[in-house]
C-alpha cells in the first residue's frame, strides 16, 4: 500500500484514536452543558467550558451526505476507485467523515439510512468505519 | 453608507495562463490598468487592501505588495476569507473611507495556480485525509448531495447554471473559457466528484484584478464620471466547516445579504443584474435562495426555466463567472458590476440600475455581499 496521510495525534486526540484501537468510537461530553461532539477539542463549542469527558458511542448513526471519489488526489486512493466519503451522525450527536465499507461504490448509500460502527485497521491506524444497518443492508 | 463610497476604477490583467510571471507583478498590472480607469494619479492611493493569495499564503503579504507598487499607504492589509476576502476588503475599505482613515484605497488580489501550484485546491484535509477526503471539490459536493436529496432537485437545475455561465463566457472575448455548453454536453461531462461533474466546476486560472475606491464627494470634485457607488455591503460566516455544520443547505449568506439590502434600503425585486460566486454550481443554487431570489429548493427550477439567463428575470454571472471568465476569486464579478452599472458591459442588461454581488470561501464558511447602483 501507497503512504497513507496520516492523522495528527496528540495529547487532546489521543483518547480518540486509542478507543478506537481497542474497537469502541469515543466522543466528548460536556459535563457543563451536555453538548456531544468530535473531533477533540479543549474547550466544549457550545458553552467554552473546558470540563469535558470521553463517552462511548452507541455505534449506531445516519447517513447525512456522501461523495463519490471518481478522482484519486494521491497516489494510495488510487486501486480504491471509486470510493465513497460519507457523513454520518452519531445517535448521540456528534457528525464525523468516514467510509461506507458495503457502499458499492456508493451506489448502496441513501440520505438517513442507518448505519452501524465497523472498525477497521489501515496499516497501525484503527479507523472508525461503517456499514449500512436495518433496512438500507437488505 | 449608502452611496457614500464609490468604486472609480477597475482593472485586470489577461485571464487564464502566466507562466514565469510572480503573481505580485500580475497585481502591479492590475493596479496600472485600475488607476488608468479610474483616471487617479497613484501618488493619491493611501490604502492598499490586498486578498491573501490562495495558492501560498504568506506573512506580510500587504506590505510586499504596497511596496511593488511604490505605496507607503496609511492603512493596508492582507486578508484570509478565501474567496469571500474581496468583497470584505471593499466593506473595510468603504469604511475606512467613510471613517476619514484614508482617501483613495486599492483592493486587489493575483495569483497563479494554473502555471504554478494547484495542490491548494487539491489537498489532504484535516485528520480525515486518511479515509479520502481530499480536494476542495469535495466539500461542495457533499453539499450538492445534501441539497439535491433535500429538494428533490433534477441534475438540469444545476446544468442550467454551468450552461448560462458558460454561454455568457463564450460571448465575452476576454474569457478563458469560450466554449459554450449544452445541457447534453453537461449530462455528459464526467464525475470528478460525485455528484459534481466536471463542468460543475470553476476554472483554475492565473490572473489579477484591482479596483480603486474613493469617496462619492472626492470622485465628484475629481469629476469621475464612471464612478459607480456602492449601496450595500454585507457579511456572514457559517465558520463550521462542512461535516460539522448543523445544516447543508442555507449558510450565513442570507445573513450576509439582510445586512447588505437592508443598508442600500432594497430588496431582491429591486435587483436586475446578479455576479454570484460560482466556484460550483450548488453555491449558485444556494445564494440565489439564501439572498431571497428563490423560495428554499427552487433555485434549480427558477434557473432550468431561463430565470438567469440574458432576457430573464435576473441575468447572472454576464461575463462568465468562475465557470468560463476565470477562476480567480471574486474581483472579476465586482468588475462585471461595475461593467453593468456603467452600462458598459458586453452584454448588457438595458437600464440596470442595481446590481448584487456575491463573493464566497472555503467550503461556503465565509460570505460577503455587495450591491452597486448606477452612476448618478
Amino acid at each position: 500500500m501507497s503512504d497513507l496521510p496520516r492523522p495528527q495525534i496528540d495529547d487532546r486526540s489521543r483518547p480518540y484514536w486509542e478507543g478506537l484501537a481497542a474497537g469502541r468510537l469515543l466522543f466528548q461530553h460536556c459535563r457543563a452543558c451536555g453538548r456531544n461532539w468530535l473531533p477533540a477539542r479543549d474547550a466544549c463549542p457550545s458553552c467554552l467550558s473546558p470540563d469535558a469527558e470521553w463517552r462511548p458511542a452507541s455505534g449506531n448513526g445516519r447517513i447525512v451526505s456522501w461523495v463519490v471519489y471518481h478522482v484519486a488526489y494521491h497516489d494510495a486512493f488510487k486501486d480504491r476507485l471509486p470510493y465513497d466519503v460519507t457523513l454520518v451522525e452519531l445517535d448521540e450527536g456528534p457528525r464525523l467523515l468516514t467510509n461506507i465499507v458495503d457502499s458499492r461504490g456508493g451506489k448502496a448509500l441513501s440520505v438517513d439510512a442507518r448505519v452501524r460502527l465497523a472498525v477497521q485497521t489501515e496499516g497501525d491506524i484503527a479507523l472508525a468505519r461503517f456499514t449500512l444497518a436495518g433496512d438500507a443492508a437488505r | 453608507m449608502r452611496g457614500r463610497t464609490v468604486i472609480a476604477g477597475v482593472g485586470h490583467t489577461a485571464y487564464g495562463k502566466h507562466p514565469g510571471r510572480d503573481r505580485v507583478s500580475l497585481i502591479v498590472e492590475a493596479v496600472r490598468n485600475a488607476l488608468g480607469d479610474a483616471g487617479i494619479e497613484k501618488d493619491r492611493v493611501d490604502g492598499v487592501l490586498v486578498k491573501m493569495a490562495n495558492s501560498e499564503p504568506s506573512f506580510l503579504y500587504g506590505q510586499r505588495v504596497a511596496e511593488a507598487l511604490g505605496i507607503r499607504p496609511r492603512l493596508g492589509c492582507s486578508l484570509d476569507q478565501g474567496g469571500a476576502a474581496n468583497i470584505a476588503l471593499i466593506a473595510y475599505a468603504a469604511m475606512a473611507i467613510e471613517a476619514g482613515m484614508c482617501e483613495v484605497a486599492v483592493v486587489c488580489y493575483g495569483d497563479t495556480p494554473r502555471t504554478a501550484s494547484r495542490a491548494v485546491y487539491h489537498r489532504p484535509r484535516g485528520d480525515e485525509a486518511i479515509y479520502g477526503w481530499y480536494s476542495v471539490a469535495a466539500g461542495y459536493a457533499m453539499i450538492h448531495q445534501a441539497y439535491r436529496h433535500a429538494h428533490k432537485v433534477r441534475d438540469q437545475g444545476f446544468g442550467a447554471v454551468a450552461v448560462a455561465c458558460r454561454g455568457n463566457g463564450a460571448r465575452n472575448p476576454n474569457a478563458q473559457l469560450r466554449k459554450p455548453l449544452t445541457m447534453d454536453d453537461y449530462l455528459a461531462s464526467p464525475w470528478v466528484v460525485e455528484p459534481l461533474r466536471r463542468d460543475d466546476c470553476c476554472l483554475v486560472s492565473d490572473g489579477a484584478a484591482a479596483v480603486i475606491l474613493t469617496s462619492a464627494k472626492l470622485a465628484k470634485e475629481l469629476g469621475l464620471r464612471a464612478a459607480v457607488p456602492i449601496l450595500g455591503l454585507g457579511q456572514g460566516q457559517e465558520s463550521w466547516d462542512v461535516q460539522y455544520r448543523p445544516d447543508l443547505t442555507s449558510t450565513m449568506a442570507r445573513s450576509s445579504a439582510e445586512t447588505a439590502f437592508r443598508m442600500a434600503g432594497l430588496g431582491p425585486r429591486d435587483i436586475n443584474v446578479a455576479q454570484i460566486y460560482d466556484c460550483f454550481t450548488i453555491a449558485v443554487l444556494m445564494t440565489l435562495e439564501d439572498y431571497g431570489f428563490c423560495k428554499p429548493g427552487q433555485a434549480g427550477d427558477f434557473a432550468a426555466a431561463g430565470g438567469i439567463a440574458a432576457g430573464g428575470r435576473l441575468p447572472l454571472n454576464t461575463s462568465g463567472g468562475l465557470l468560463s471568465e476565470t477562476g480567480t476569486p471574486g474581483l472579476q464579478l465586482v468588475i462585471e458590476g461595475v461593467r453593468q452599472m456603467r452600462g458598459s458591459a458586453t452584454l448588457q442588461v438595458a437600464g440596470a440600475k442595481h446590481c448584487v454581488v456575491s463573493n464566497q470561501g472555503g467550503s461556503m464558511q465565509t460570505h460577503a455581499t455587495l450591491i452597486l447602483g448606477a452612476p448618478a
